[in-house]
């Protein structure tokens, strides 16, 4: 296939011009597990010029019922690399930087520093607390994510939204993925949904989850949308 | 005597074994423990409890008409 030929089914989703924008957007993916590996799948696909991986984590065993870039070969591997190498195949025209380091108040500022959105892909509520603090303070707008179980939620934080200090305001509540641990099939449509928000605060398109949050009930197959009010 | 007539809608967990939308007919001086208390949800299981999109805590007083969505922590990745 011509290299010409790559972005063709982006039309008319994205305007050419869109299209050729996204290759100076740089985006910094925060976990590559269930959420993290899919949302990069498709940054990469679609063209987005700069992805930045970020995961201290290996594959193992238990990873292999969703996590897309788990398998006989990754296992033990880590997945900021593995995230990165796949990526390459599929789109050798853009830039992966795989960070292998666990996300933590001393080298925040310095992964997500320079980029224009972030994607929380965290797996557990302390870092994704931190995480929106440390977006909020460089001023980087932050697409959050999170699942559990038949359920997941989407919204979109801005600097000085605290939306993050409301998801997750009791550090003592553990998140019912706990409980429920998680299907194959959650994490995949919740990154599809923060995808398409990255993708509409870079083209700055109208619709982002800002200030409401999107619940997805994927057990009664609802979607609702609740707004918050300050 | 029925004094307030409210609207609460659970979310993910909370809705196994309940209904996901509940209009509760509630005495007066009711508050949101009221509703946790009939609908038998911890309070500390409910890590977010907006009153007409408002987050805050539990003793917050209800009035005719309130909207009460209540949602568990979802923290996976």
């Amino acid at each position: 296939m011509a290299r010409t030929d790559r972005y063709t089914r982006n039309m008319n989703t994205l305007s050419q011009e869109e299209n050729r924008s996204l290759k100076s957007f740089k985006v910094c993916v925060i976990g590559c597990g269930g959420l993290g590996g899919y949302v990069i799948e498709m940054l990469g696909r679609i063209g987005i010029g700069s992805i930045t991986a970020v995961d201290y984590d290996k594959f193992d065993e238990t990873n292999l019922n969703r996590q897309i870039l788990a398998n006989t070969t990754t296992l033990g591997r880590n997945k900021a690399i593995v995230s990165c190498e796949r990526m390459k195949k599929v789109n050798p025209e853009i830039t992966l930087n795989p960070v292998e380091e666990r996300f933590d108040n001393y080298n925040g500022n310095r992964i997500i520093l320079g980029n224009d959105i972030v994607v929380d892909a965290l797996d557990n509520s302390d870092t994704k607390r931190l995480l929106g603090r440390l977006c909020s303070e460089q001023k980087i707008p932050l697409v959050h994510g999170a699942i559990g179980g038949w359920y997941g939620q989407v919204t979109t934080i801005f600097p000085g939204d605290e939306t993050m200090e409301l998801l997750y305001k009791d550090s003592n509540n553990p998140g019912i993925e706990k409980q429920l641990g998680n299907p194959s099939f959650t994490p995949a449509l919740v990154a599809a949904a923060q995808v398409a928000e990255v993708m509409k605060v870079l083209l700055k398109r109208e619709g982002v989850l800002r200030n409401r949050i999107l619940y997805v009930d994927l057990l009664n197959m609802e979607f609702d949308v609740v707004e918050l009010k300050k | 005597m029925i004094d307030l007539k409210v609207e609460v809608r659970l979310f993910a967990t909370f809705r196994e074994g309940r209904e996901k939308k509940y209009i509760l007919e509630l005495p007066e001086e009711s508050n949101i423990l009221t509703v946790l208390d009939m609908l038998k949800i911890k309070e500390e299981d409910a890590s977010i409890l907006l009153l007409n999109g408002r987050d805050g805590d539990a003793k917050r007083m209800l009035k005719d008409a309130d909207v009460l969505a209540v949602f568990p922590p979802v923290g996976g990745g």
